[in-house]
């Protein structure tokens, strides 16, 4: 870190700065305060720093705004502001897919997603994954070949598969294994999964 | 004499739960009377045919599971509810001088602070305090605040180095290693001289971590004087029980409630440290306070299975015949016990001698908790490994082996006579199923190609699973026809609610569908624990019970509408008929209509004959292998399970907890360790990508298999328990196919590619 100081950044405040900032141990109130409301650079160019913003997210198909903290997560917001419990929170870092959701239809781990970060983007969450009380054909055949046990871990792995199946409408076995392997099942049902998928891919095509 | 284990729970003396592990206890196994003159073998029994049970039957409650609706712990929230956190210790022992709680209470936002009990530390992630505050953030904050004085004492994490004399005590005044189990019948020395062949190996299993998606988590709020307590739990009456004592208040004035819950595999069967710290924490604040434990947290203090380092020594003529079987283990559970992992070795094989001698080995990590299949599993790796080189050094083929000394009574064929067996039928089918044929003749025989060699390998399961005289259950009619079946059990994701809904729409004759199910509140009849494979073999025979009785009162009024005795009537197709007049009927919806107010029916699991025969489950896994002799990797490429659990309820259910013990048990034999460092104290990896769990990247097609055999004095259904048993062998058969696809037996689980290597290093070295 000593022998390459960061090249101090046209605008103003050097990342180097910043962090040595940091370092003093007087987060809230040395160093953020000056900036927030203001911009930094970063290689992307100048970007605001907020403590709060006001976010507007379209989840489940209806649009809705609110107040977020700049260090919420998605999943934190999901399950404690908007009540959508259906995401799970197991190991809140990224390591195994049970907070699963879907943002502009892509599957993402909510619990690594800053919630500041889905401003005007679209979730779906296992709650919307059904139209009414007709379930989704990835939620049918999950009931009906038993692709589940504790259904912790399920809400991740039908917004996974929900994606990848609109993907790849006829997948194999090995594409299969491929597309739930940032999913951990731990009372173990992969097996039993793999049936599902493969029935929920044949409802989707109207095999 | 040994233990053992959730079997005697059953034995009517009822069940009482070791605080200290917090897990459902073994207690000692009563002296077991061996009759003189052995008891004929029973004859064999047929099951009558259902129209639902046996069948495969979906879930009732999937559609709240998969739209997200169902209320896990986790998702519990109450009006007014705070955020409790807990402090625990970065020391492995310490003694706790002073705890100050004042700047954490002065924090905005904090309502409640406590210190927990206990003033010395004995491992890293000990309890120390807990606070409650409005949000998960500023209860964050004020676990900052909070002053802690230790004063750091010596610690010794590692078992082996624990073992020394001149190692820290783990426990005040108390030597770390400590007896555990023993066990004689016959003369081992007699039986060795006898031997025509000697086999001794030493097997190692790690410790291998729960983790449950669902982190362990309790939400309590007083209402008055009563305690309500929304907890993830395999046990809401031992809850009840336990935080009654605990709060000094009625166990009349606490409900444990639990809807649905995210896993436990044994490390929720007891009360929990955060349950009382909630309890706690809201009788304080007058307010509603949830804790939820970390993933961190359940790597470190909330439980493990015990590491296992058994050595076996086993005497066989030319033929096969077993004659002397010995084993020596050392077990450690941190600063609770070790499992017992002689069950395997002393009852599956017929073998007159048998010597055991087991001992625990604390060290200064949390305690061990029973993790599916206590004991069962560990003893299996060791016991079938130790089978696979036997058959080996005597040229066998170890499925013939394991035949030649096929056992029809316990303990070795000495004991009881088992009331129904039907492993013999299990060997055959998975047999069968996996092309047993194909396997190499000796070990390691196979040509593979390039680097990658195949193989295939057998294991035998033994387990419990006869269920607890005394589980209560209820079914209600109500005049609309609507039918309630109500049981204090707790559905852990294997499927007791559909269960219930099946032996009752079976009994009744209405489908599933029909009947509401309550169970998962303290509130309800008593039902024992959900671990040791107990729920199945309770609850089905207790609903069942009720059902029947309910029949009756029902024919009974039938047989008024139709003016004929209650005897004459026959149940048909939604409507009752005279046998003598059959074209005298009457509907359902009739017969209910005339009860005229809800009625109960009150159900019990009643005893069986546990003195006269053994009760046990049975299983015969068989895995397919390849290994990369470069790297050491092993792929499992098609495992067949075939299991005897007696009478299948719900056939789709019963197939997913048997791919479910098979995945651990694979997940546990190639990657679960915790590891610890032995500087600091602390566990190395405790989150789950340093602790590695198999993925659907790692998992074959399996399938599994029942065999049927019914078994018509365990209960009225002839049901018994099939968790724990579709676990015991599986980390064993890959063990085994891997022996026989590289000629050397790794003997230590996990499997990892450096262990594979080693193993193989040491074959070219020809030791």
């Amino acid at each position: 870190m000593e022998k390459n100081p960061d090249k101090k950044h046209p605008g103003g405040v050097s990342r180097r700065d910043f962090i040595k900032g940091l370092g003093t141990g007087a987060l809230g109130t040395a160093v953020l305060p000056p900036l927030l409301g203001q911009t930094i650079a970063t290689k992307k160019g100048r970007v605001p720093v907020y403590d709060k913003k006001t976010i507007s997210l379209t989840v489940n198909g209806r649009k809705t705004s609110f107040t977020v903290e700049a260090n919420e997560t998605l999943l934190d917001v999901l399950r404690d502001k908007l009540d959508l419990t259906g995401a799970k929170k197991v190991c809140d870092r990224g390591e195994c897919g049970g907070c699963t959701v879907l943002l502009d239809g892509a599957p993402v781990y909510a619990c690594m997603y800053l919630a500041i970060r889905a401003d005007g983007k679209a979730v779906k969450t296992v709650e919307g994954l059904a139209e009414g009380d007709k379930l989704h054909p990835v939620q049918e055949a999950f009931i009906e070949k038993d692709g589940y046990q504790c259904g912790f871990c399920t809400p991740g792995f039908l917004m996974t598969t929900s994606a990848f199946l609109a993907k790849n409408p006829a997948p194999s076995l090995d594409e299969i294994k491929l597309a739930l392997s940032g999913n951990l099942c731990r009372c173990g049902n992969y097996a039993k999964i793999y049936g599902a998928i493969d029935a929920a891919a044949k409802k989707l095509r109207g095999a | 004499m040994r233990k053992k284990d959730f079997k005697d729970i059953g034995d009517g003396s009822g069940l009482y739960m070791e605080e200290a592990r917090g897990q459902a206890t073994r207690t000692q196994r009563p002296a077991q009377a061996v009759p003189a003159k052995p008891a004929a073998a029973p004859p064999e029994a047929k099951a009558p045919e259902y129209r639902h049970i046996g069948k495969p039957t979906r879930r009732i409650d999937g559609r709240e599971v998969v739209t997200g609706r169902a209320t896990y712990t986790q998702d519990v929230k109450l009006q007014g509810m705070l955020i409790g956190k807990i402090l625990r210790s970065p020391h492995a022992a310490a003694e706790v001088v002073s705890i100050d709680l004042a700047p954490a209470l002065a924090l905005p936002g904090v309502l409640g602070a406590v210190r927990l009990p206990d003033s010395k530390v004995r491992y890293a992630g000990q309890q120390v305090a807990a606070v409650a505050a409005v949000d998960e953030r500023t209860a964050e904050k004020a676990l900052a605040l909070i002053k802690v004085e230790y004063k750091t004492l010596p610690y010794v994490v590692d078992w082996e180095k624990a073992r020394d004399t001149n190692a820290p005590q783990v426990r005040d005044g108390k030597p770390n290693v400590e007896k555990l189990n023993q066990y004689v019948r016959g003369d081992v020395e007699k039986g060795f001289a006898e031997a025509d062949v000697v086999v001794e190996r030493t097997y190692r299993t790690g410790f291998e971590v729960h983790h449950p998606t669902e982190t362990h988590g309790s939400v309590a709020a007083w209402e008055g004087d009563h305690l309500v307590v929304y907890d993830s739990t395999q046990n809401i009456h031992g809850v009840r029980d336990g935080l009654a004592r605990a709060m000094k208040v009625p166990a009349a004035n606490v409900t444990v409630i639990k809807k649905y819950m995210g896993g436990g595999f044994g490390s929720k069967l007891g009360l929990n440290e955060q349950t009382v710290a909630a309890a706690n924490l809201a009788r304080e604040t007058g307010r509603p306070v949830k804790i939820l434990l970390s993933r961190r947290d359940n790597a470190v203090c909330v439980g493990y299975r015990p590491s296992s380092h058994q050595t076996y020594k086993v005497g066989a003529k030319k033929d096969g015949t077993l004659v002397a079987f010995s084993l020596l283990n050392y077990a450690s559970g941190g600063v609770g016990a070790g499992d017992d992992v002689a069950e395997p070795v002393v009852d599956v094989y017929k073998c007159p001698n048998c010597k055991v001698e087991e001992f625990t080995v604390f060290t200064n990590t949390g305690a061990s908790r029973a993790t599916r299949a206590p004991g069962h599993t560990q003893g299996a790796f060791g016991l079938e490994g130790v089978m696979d080189e036997l058959a080996a050094v005597l040229d066998m083929d170890p499925l013939e082996l394991r035949k030649k000394n096929y056992s029809t009574r316990n303990l070795g064929d000495t004991g009881l006579p088992y009331s129904t067996k039907g492993l013999d039928k299990c060997y055959e089918l998975g047999a069968k199923a996996i092309g047993w044929e194909r396997r190499n003749r000796q070990p390691g025989g196979g040509d593979g190609a390039g680097t990658v060699r195949h193989g295939i390998g057998v294991a035998t399961s033994i387990w419990f699973g006869a269920g607890v005289p005394g589980t209560l259950a209820d079914i209600v009619l109500y005049p609309d026809m609507s039918v309630e079946v109500v049981c204090g059990t707790q559905d852990l994701g294997t499927g007791t609610r559909t269960l219930m809904a099946v032996v009752a729409a079976e009994t009744l004759g209405l489908g599933p569908k029909d009947i509401t199910v309550k169970l998962g509140n303290s509130d309800y009849p008593w039902a024992p624990l959900s671990g040791g494979s107990l729920t199945t073999p309770s609850v089905a025979p207790a609903v069942r019970d009720a059902a029947l009785k309910a029949v009756d009162r029902l024919k009974a009024v039938a047989a008024a509408r139709l003016k004929v005795a209650a005897d004459d009537v026959v149940m048909g197709d939604r409507k009752f008929f005279a046998k003598s007049a059959p074209e005298k009927t009457v509907a359902f919806a009739d017969v209910y209509r005339d009860l005229r107010r809800e009625t109960v029916f009150h159900g019990e699991r009643t005893g069986f004959p546990q003195n006269e025969y053994a009760f046990n489950t049975f299983g015969a896994h068989f895995a397919e292998v390849e290994v990369d002799v470069e790297t050491g990797r092993v792929r499992v490429l098609k495992y067949v399970a075939a299991q005897d659990s007696g009478q299948i309820v719900n056939k789709l259910t019963a197939e997913s907890q048997v791919v479910g013990g098979v995945t651990q048990g694979l997940s546990a034999g190639l990657f679960e360790e915790r590891i610890m460092d032995d500087t600091t104290g602390t566990v190395v990896n405790p989150n789950l990508r340093d602790y590695k769990i198999a993925t659907s990247l790692d998992i074959p097609e399996i399938t599994p298999l029942f065999v049927d055999v019914f078994d018509p004095r365990i209960n009225n259904l002839g049901v018994k328990g099939l968790g724990e048993p579709a676990r015991v062998p599986s980390s064993a058969a890959v063990a085994n196919a891997v022996y026989n696809a590289i000629g050397v037996h790794v003997r230590e689980i996990p499997m990892t590619p450096k262990r594979v290597l080693e193993a193989l290093k040491k074959k070219e070295a020809g030791s």
